[in-house]
C-alpha cells in the first residue's frame, strides 16, 4: 500500500510529536510528583536540623553540609587541573601525539562508570592510603569524575577567544603566560564557570561513587577525615530501606531543586559574563 | 671608507617555507635607521610573511621553516633561544585590521608597558597621552580613556593600535597594510603620523597601494612571487624602474 | 623571562597529564585487585559459569553478564526511538522559539539524579508492572524502561548535534527537488547524520551498561538468567554495589574482577564510538 508522501509526512510527524510529547510528559511527571510530595517537607527546620532515628525523623542538615564539603573539595581539586590542562592543550602545544594522548585520556575518563570510580576510590583512598571512608576520599574520587567535564568545557571556552587578542598581545611583547592570564582566561571565564557549575550539578546527584568512598555516616562531618553522607546517598538509603517516605521525598525535592537552580544560575551567569566581556 | 651608520635591519639570503610552499626565496636587503622602507607587490608575493619574520611573529604558525640570516642591530634574531619577547618590544607590529583588546582605551595602551616594567601611574599616564597624540587620536578620546576600546570606530581603533605600539617605545615599527579598509580621513591621518614618526623610529611599511608607497616611503623593495625584483630610492624606482616587471606593476598592468 | 616561560610550560604539562594519569591509576588498581581472582578461577569459569556463590568459592558471572546485556538492549529499544524522535522534532520540525524552550527543558532530564529515577520507578512503575503484567514488578522490564528514560538526554543531545551538523545545503537541495520535509529528513539528513547518531546510540549504551543505582532499585536483584522480561535480574553493576559493602578476601577480589569485565566492555564501546566519528 503506497501512501502519498504528504500523508506519510503527516503520519510520521504525528508519531514524532507524540513521542516527544510523551518524553516531556515523563519529565513533567517527575518534577510534579517530587514537588507535590516533597516540597511540603522542605521546611527551614528540615534543612537545619540534624537527622535522628536513622533518618526517620529530624532534618537533613548533616547531609547538606556533607554535600557542600565534598563537592567543594572536588571542585577545588579538579578546577586547576582541568583548566590547566585546557590551557596547555590550546595555548602551549600544537595538535600532535601529545595532545591526542591527553585528550584520549580525558575522553576515556569521562566514560568510566561511577561504580568503577567507586571501586577505585575505595581501594586507593579508603584502603591503601588509609584515609578511610571520609570527605577526603569522596572529594578526591569525585574530582577525578568531574575532571573531564572541566577540561572539555574550559577548552571550548578558551578556543572561543578570538585569535586577534593573542596576536595583539604577543606582538606587543607580552609573554605567552601573560597573554593567557591577562586576556585569554578573563575572556574565557564565562565558559569555564559554566563548566564548573555543570560539574557541581553532576556531583550533587552522584551516589555510587560516594557511597563507597565517603561512607554513610549520619553525623555532620567536621574534619576532612570524617565520614559523611551526601543528600543523594541519604536519599538512596531512605528509599531503599523504606525508612521514611516523606523524608525521602523531601530530600529528593531539595536535591532536584538545587540541581535545577545551579543549572539555571550557570546559564544566566554565562549570558551575563558574555555580555560584559564582549 | 668606513661605514658611519650600520644597518638597522639586515636580511641575507632569507628563504621561508610553509610546509612545501616557499613564500620567500633568497631575500637580501638592508633597512637603514630612521627611514621609511616600503615593501610593495601583488597579493601573495610574500610581503606580510617578510614582515612577520622581523618580529618573529612567524613563530605562531606551525610547520614553518626559515633559512638564511636576519639581523637587528647586528643581532641574529633567528638564533635559537633568542629572546623573542624582548624583540617584539623593540619591533612593533600594526596589522591590516584593528585588533583592540577587550579593555578600556587606557588599558589597551598601558597593559603591555606595565608588564614590561613601567609601574608608576605618572609614567603610564604620560605614555598614554604621548602615544595618543602621536597617533593623532588624543583629541578624540582624551575625555573617555576609561571607555571600552571596542566602542571606537574602525579608523579610531586602528589609530589606537598604532598608539599602542608606540607606547612600547619600540625602535622599529612594522605596518602591514595599515590603512586597508579605512576611510580616507583615517588613512590620511595615519600617513601623516608615519611621516612625523620617521625622525624617531625606523619604519617598514607593507602596502598593496602603490600610491601610498610613493607618498609615504623613502626607499622601496618590490616583491614578486617570493623574490625581490628591485630595491631603491622610492623616487627613482617610481620614475625610472630598472626592471620591466616593476614598471608593469607600478603602471597597473597587473597587481 | 624565557626561563620562567619554560618552567610554566612544564608545570602545565604536569597538570595536563592528570587526566591520562588518573585513567592509568584506575586501570592499574582495578586490574591489580581483580586479576588474581580471574587467574585463579580461570577466565572461562569466571565468564561462562552462572554459579555465583562467593562465600563458597564459586565465582561465575554469566547470569549477570546476560542480565546487563538484556537490560541494556531493552533500554535501547525504549530510549533510541523516543530519543531520536525528540532529536528529529527539535532539529528539523520545530520553529526557533519552540526549540529554545524545549531544548533546555529536555536537558533538565539530564540533571535529575539516577537515584531519583530509581525511586520513582519503584513507586510508580513497579506496581504498574506487577498489577497489569504480573510477576514481582521488580524486573528486567522495569530496569529497561527506567534506563531507557535515563539515556534519553544523552541520545537526544548527541543526535541533535549530529543533525544540526548536516549543512542546510543538503536540505535545500532536496526540498528544491520537490521532496517533502519528511522525505528530506529520512532520505537525506538522517543518512548524512548517521555516524553521529550511531555514536549517540553507542554512548547511550555505555551509560546504560554502567548505570548502577537506579537498576538496583527496580531490577529485583535475583541471581538468575532471566527467561521472561518479568523476571527479576541482577546486573554486573548492581552486583558490585550490593556486595562491596560486606565483601572480604576473595569475594572482594571477585567484585573487582567483575569491575574489570565491565571496564573492558565499556572501553570497547567508547573506542568504537570514537573510531566511528573519526572515520566519518
Amino acid at each position: 500500500m503506497r501512501l502519498d508522501p504528504h500523508t506519510t509526512q503527516r503520519l510520521v510527524k504525528a508519531l514524532l510529536w507524540a513521542f516527544t510529547g510523551f518524553t516531556l510528559l515523563i519529565l513533567i511527571f517527575i518534577i510534579v510528583d517530587i514537588s507535590i510530595k516533597g516540597l511540603p517537607q522542605v521546611t527551614p527546620g528540615f534543612l537545619s536540623q540534624d537527622s535522628t532515628d536513622m533518618g526517620r525523623a529530624g532534618g537533613i542538615f548533616p547531609t547538606i553540609v556533607a554535600t557542600a564539603y565534598i563537592t567543594a573539595l572536588a571542585i577545588l581539586l579538579a578546577s586547576p587541573l582541568g583548566v590547566g590542562t585546557a590551557i596547555y592543550l590550546t595555548e602551549y602545544t600544537r595538535e600532535g601525539w601529545a595532545t591526542r594522548i591527553i585528550r584520549f585520556g580525558a575522553e576515556c575518563l569521562a566514560g568510566v562508570p561511577s561504580i568503577i570510580l567507586g571501586l577505585f576510590g575505595f581501594v586507593l583512598f579508603v584502603l591503601k592510603l588509609g584515609f578511610g571512608w571520609s570527605v577526603l576520599s569522596g572529594g578526591l574520587t569525585l574530582a577525578i569524575m568531574v575532571l573531564p567535564i572541566i577540561i572539555r568545557t574550559s577548552e571550548e571556552a578558551i578556543k572561543a577567544v578570538p585569535q586577534d587578542y593573542r596576536t595583539a598581545c604577543l606582538s606587543l611583547g607580552m609573554s605567552q603566560w601573560q597573554t593567557v592570564t591577562r586576556i585569554v582566561l578573563p575572556s574565557a571565564l564565562p565558559g569555564i564557570t559554566t563548566g564548573i557549575m555543570l560539574s557541581v550539578g553532576r556531583s550533587l546527584g552522584e551516589t555510587a561513587v560516594l557511597l563507597f568512598t565517603a561512607g554513610a555516616a549520619l553525623r555532620t562531618p567536621v574534619s576532612l577525615f570524617d565520614s559523611g553522607r551526601t543528600m543523594a546517598v541519604h536519599f538512596y538509603i531512605l528509599a531503599r530501606e523504606g525508612i521514611s517516605m516523606p523524608n525521602a521525598y523531601g530530600t529528593a525535592a531539595v536535591l532536584v531543586i538545587s540541581i535545577l537552580v545551579i543549572n539555571v544560575v550557570a546559564y544566566t551567569l554565562m549570558q551575563r559574563l558574555m555580555r560584559r566581556y564582549s | 671608507m668606513t661605514q658611519e651608520t650600520s644597518d638597522k635591519i639586515r636580511l641575507e639570503d632569507l628563504s621561508f617555507f610553509f610546509g612545501d610552499f616557499q613564500a620567500l626565496d633568497g631575500v637580501t636587503l638592508s633597512i637603514q635607521p630612521n627611514e621609511v622602507f616600503g615593501l610593495m607587490g601583488p597579493s601573495k608575493s610574500g610581503k606580510s610573511t617578510l614582515l612577520r619574520i622581523l618580529n618573529r611573529m612567524c613563530d605562531l604558525i606551525s610547520g614553518v621553516r626559515v633559512t638564511g640570516g636576519a639581523w637587528l642591530d647586528e643581532e641574529d634574531i633567528l638564533a635559537p633561544g633568542y629572546d623573542v619577547v624582548q624583540l617584539r618590544r623593540r619591533v612593533g607590529l600594526v596589522l591590516s585590521r584593528p585588533t583592540p583588546l577587550p579593555r578600556s582605551i587606557y588599558e589597551n595602551l598601558t597593559l603591555a608597558p606595565r608588564l614590561a616594567g613601567k609601574k608608576s601611574r605618572g609614567e603610564l599616564n604620560d605614555l598614554a597621552e604621548t602615544s595618543l597624540r602621536a597617533a593623532q587620536l588624543w583629541d578624540e578620546v582624551k575625555d573617555r580613556l576609561r571607555d571600552s576600546a571596542l566602542k571606537l570606530s574602525g579608523g579610531q581603533q586602528q589609530r589606537l593600535c598604532l598608539a599602542r605600539t608606540l607606547a612600547m617605545e619600540p625602535e622599529v615599527i612594522l605596518l602591514d597594510e595599515p590603512t586597508s579598509g579605512l576611510d580616507p580621513i583615517s588613512t590620511a591621518k595615519i600617513e601623516e603620523t608615519l611621516l612625523e614618526l620617521k625622525n624617531d623610529y625606523t619604519i617598514v611599511l607593507v602596502s598593496n597601494n602603490t600610491k601610498q608607497i610613493a607618498r609615504a616611503t623613502d626607499r622601496v623593495a618590490f616583491l614578486l612571487m617570493s623574490h625581490i625584483i628591485e630595491i631603491g630610492k622610492t623616487n627613482r624606482v617610481f620614475t625610472v624602474p630598472a626592471d620591466q616587471r616593476t614598471d608593469d606593476y607600478i603602471s597597473g598592468r597587473f597587481g | 623571562m624565557m626561563q620562567r616561560e619554560k618552567f610554566i610550560e612544564r608545570g602545565l604539562l604536569l597538570l595536563a597529564l592528570s587526566s591520562i594519569g588518573s585513567l592509568a591509576l584506575i586501570t592499574i588498581f582495578i586490574f591489580i585487585e581483580g586479576f588474581p581472582l580471574i587467574l585463579s578461577t580461570g577466565l572461562k569459569n569466571f565468564i561462562l559459569s552462572s554459579h555465583w556463590a562467593p562465600t563458597k568459592g564459586h565465582f561465575g558471572i554469566l547470569a549477570m553478564i546476560i542480565s546487563s546485556v538484556l537490560v541494556t538492549l531493552g533500554a535501547m529499544v525504549i530510549g533510541v526511538p523516543l530519543g531520536l524522535s525528540c532529536a528529529i522534532v527539535l532539529a528539523e520540525f520545530s520553529p526557533k522559539r519552540l526549540k529554545m524552550v524545549l531544548k533546555p527543558t529536555l536537558e533538565l532530564l539530564a540533571g535529575i539524579p539516577s537515584v531519583v529515577y530509581g525511586f520513582l520507578g519503584v513507586i510508580w512503575l513497579v506496581p504498574l508492572i506487577r498489577n497489569y503484567l504480573g510477576g514481582p514488578g521488580l524486573s528486567l522490564l522495569a530496569a529497561s524502561i527506567i534506563l531507557g528514560i535515563m539515556i534519553l538526554p544523552t541520545v537526544i543531545s548527541i543526535s541533535i548535534d549530529a543533525l544540526t551538523a548536516v549543512p542546510d545545503l543538503y536540505r535545500d537541495g532536496s526540498l528544491a527537488l520537490g521532496a517533502t520535509r519528511w522525505q528530506t529528513v529520512s532520505r537525506v539528513v538522517l543518512p548524512a547524520a548517521s555516524s553521529g547518531i550511531i555514536t549517540a546510540i553507542i554512548l547511550g549504551m555505555g551509560r546504560a551498561i554502567g548505570e548502577t543505582m537506579a537498576v538496583i532499585m527496580v531490577a529485583g536483584n535475583a541471581l538468575q538468567i532471566p527467561t521472561s522480561v518479568l523476571d527479576p535480574v541482577r546486573t554486573l553493576t548492581s552486583n558490585i554495589a550490593l556486595e562491596l559493602g560486606y565483601a572480604a578476601g576473595r569475594h572482594r577480589e571477585a567484585l573487582f574482577a567483575t569491575g574489570i569485565v565491565l571496564f573492558v566492555i565499556i572501553m570497547i564501546l567508547n573506542l568504537s564510538a570514537t573510531l566511528i566519528t573519526r572515520r566519518r
